[in-house]
């Protein structure tokens, strides 16, 4: 991966504005260049650190809990880059077309494009989705979700609220909800508790991470706040909207009333841009995903592309800045600028020590894996299309399919306005079961443009626009 | 009902917008998922299975959160802050409102 310093003229383009992208921002400032940085959202900050719209008052401590000053310090770092940048916010980008990306400003709801020969992908995650039955009840949302309502809006996904699945976030927002005065009815841990006793072990290698775990864990049990492992979900139930949930542990089922449920299994990476940029993919088995290849320096397979942060591989917020900082001097490094090689090899340690610990972590919150063969067929799985588990299953027996696109072209799942970003993955499960292959084996949904579907009633200014999924297309078929 | 609760940061001003119709009062800052979902419980309904849907990440990934505005503008609710005078429609417009002309 060895990417030339031929005449680089462009300033380099960063896609997102969270730890990584700003860390990215700010390295390429400090050595003289003024990069485009391009996010979606309105402020920097990313997903844990996302700032509260203008005009709210909490304190960055009730926001942020421990993460207060590494928050703080993010947000100053992107307001000194305010005006050292080329700063893009509200902009998508929904595709990348030679070498030039498509950009859609949300706001003004116009088109626009950014020439690139150095871009530094730093797109982030989502949660990673299971379904079961009942899961697009309203009243039913993402863990990611619940703490956005929080931490970005100041509500709650209901008065009396249940918490499952697995991953490190499930206490964390458990107790930020219970701190904000909202009924936590119980939290419910896919994961038996003796994983997280033999991981214990080794996250003793990261201390202040064990320790904020263990924290909240004991603060949620102090308030006599129900904590149940090895717990499955089974329903939530409701008419029009949620009104409880059933879940199954050791054999039997159980069931509790609740207005809100959050539910997910860790995060999965967007890597929809690097697959359109044609970078080269590689299955990782810690993240159970097919992820764009980077070397050491956070380089991909491409030339001129860097990859940084969650959106190449789960690592979190810290492991984000640092990966961010290190593809920066990438790129400062292949358009022939000198870098501090002592910097180079300590952020290079501090990721790998990362890497180990996120071992550790699996450990701890596995991913369910008998998902696949216990998930009811009447489940829907695409909650776009609404295609259920049942008709995946048949497909996948009736035409002998071996392949995620061959399924997604029969099934229509991945075909729908999230692209799969909330069924991909438990399809991909199906698929490794129903064909007898590995998860690796099934492949992965190919991304398309536009990543994001965009708004009709726009005028492209780019040349030859032709959406092969858009908003405006539904909207006729409605 | 409302689907979500308000937890703190009550003293923001008061924003009338327009939901199906109806006068409505938010909060400045409020998404228009926020704004809607402390009026009702949903925010649109699935085209294929005609069942209610109040959106699901929050973050702009799900796209289960799209209505419409009184000039059939598509909007995403969990992404776009409510603004004074703003009309949006979570039911079936009334056949007065055109939708504006198709993508072509
Ligand atoms: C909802 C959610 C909540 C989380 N909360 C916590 C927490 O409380 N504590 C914790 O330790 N970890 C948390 N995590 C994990 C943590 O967010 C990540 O480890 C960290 O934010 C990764 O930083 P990043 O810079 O790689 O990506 P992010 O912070 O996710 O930033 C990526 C940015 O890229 C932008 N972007 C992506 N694609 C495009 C595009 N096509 N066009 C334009 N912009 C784009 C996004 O808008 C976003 O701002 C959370 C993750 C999620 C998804
Ligand atoms: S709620 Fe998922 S995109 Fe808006």
């Amino acid at each position: 991966m060895s990417h030339a310093a031929s005449l680089t003229t462009l300033p380099p383009v960063i896609v997102g504005a969270g730890p990584a992208g700003i860390r990215a921002a700010e390295t390429l400032v400090r050595a003289g260049l003024r990069p485009v940085l391009i996010d979606e959202a309105a402020k920097g900050g990313g997903q844990i650190y996302r700032q509260q719209p203008d005009g709210f008052q909490r304190p960055a401590k009730a926001l942020y809990g421990f993460e207060a000053s590494r928050a703080e310090a993010i947000h100053a770092s992107w307001r000194a880059l305010l005006d050292q940048v080329d700063y893009r916010p509200h902009t998508l980008v929904w595709n990348s077309e030679g070498d030039e990306l498509d950009l859609l400003q949300v706001r003004d709801q116009h088109y626009d494009g950014q020439p690139w020969q150095q871009l530094i992908l730093a797109t982030g995650a989502t949660d990673r989705i299971l379904p079961f039955s009942g899961w697009t009840l309203p009243g039913v949302y993402t863990l990611g979700a619940a703490q956005i309502a929080l931490k970005y809006q100041a509500t709650a996904i209901g008065s009396r609220v249940v918490f499952a699945g697995t991953g490190p976030l499930l206490y964390l927002i458990a107790y930020q909800y219970a701190k904000a005065g909202v009924e936590v009815a119980a939290v419910l841990d896919s994961a038996p508790f003796s994983a997280k006793w033999q991981a214990s072990a080794s996250m003793l290698r990261n201390p202040p991470v064990f320790a904020k775990g263990l924290w909240y864990l004991g603060w949620l049990k102090a308030r006599g706040i129900r904590i149940e492992y090895d717990a499955h979900l089974l329903a939530a139930s409701g008419e029009q909207r949620l009104d409880g949930v059933r879940w199954r542990q050791q054999g039997q089922e159980h069931q509790l009333d609740c207005e809100g449920l959050g539910f997910g299994y860790a995060l999965r990476s967007e890597t929809q841009l690097a697959d359109i940029l044609d970078c080269r993919f590689a299955f990782d088995e810690l993240n159970r995903a097919w992820l764009p290849v980077r070397d050491a320096m956070g380089r991909s397979s491409r030339d001129g592309v860097y990859l940084a942060g969650d959106g190449a591989g789960i690592m979190g917020a810290d492991a984000a800045e640092w990966a961010g900082e290190l593809a920066a001097l990438a790129v400062l490094q292949d358009r022939g600028m000198s870098v501090d090689r002592a910097r180079i090899h300590q952020l290079q340690q501090q990721l790998q020590r990362t890497r180990q610990f996120r071992e550790a972590l699996e450990g701890a919150f596995p991913f369910p894996e008998q998902w696949a063969h216990e998930v009811a067929d009447d489940v829907v799985l695409c909650r776009c299309e609404n295609v259920t588990v049942g008709e995946v299953r048949a497909l996948i027996g009736e035409l002998s399919l071996q392949d995620m696109n061959r399924l997604k072209a029969h099934s229509r799942v991945g075909m729908g306005r999230c692209q799969g970003r909330m069924c991909g993955l438990a399809a991909t499960e199906l698929l490794a079961i129903g064909s007898g292959q590995s998860v690796a084996d099934a492949g992965r949904l190919r991304a398309q443009a536009p990543v994001k579907p965009l708004p009709y009633a726009i005028t492209p200014t780019v040349q030859q626009w032709s959406p092969s999924l858009s908003v405006a297309e539904e909207a006729e078929h409605d | 009902m409302s689907l979500i609760k308000r937890v703190a940061e009550a003293q923001r001003p008061a924003v009338t917008f327009h939901l199906n119709g109806q006068p409505c009062q938010a909060l400045a800052g409020d998404t228009l998922l926020t704004a809607i979902l402390s009026q009702q419980s949903y925010l649109r309904r699935n085209e294929f299975s005609g069942q209610p849907r109040a959106g699901f990440c929050l973050m702009g990934a799900c796209q289960d959160c799209w209505i419409k505005d009184a000039q059939g503008r598509s909007l995403r609710a969990c992404s776009t802050l409510v603004e004074a005078g703003m009309s949006v429609w979570t039911d079936t417009q009334p056949s007065t409102v055109q939708p504006q002309g198709a993508a072509s």
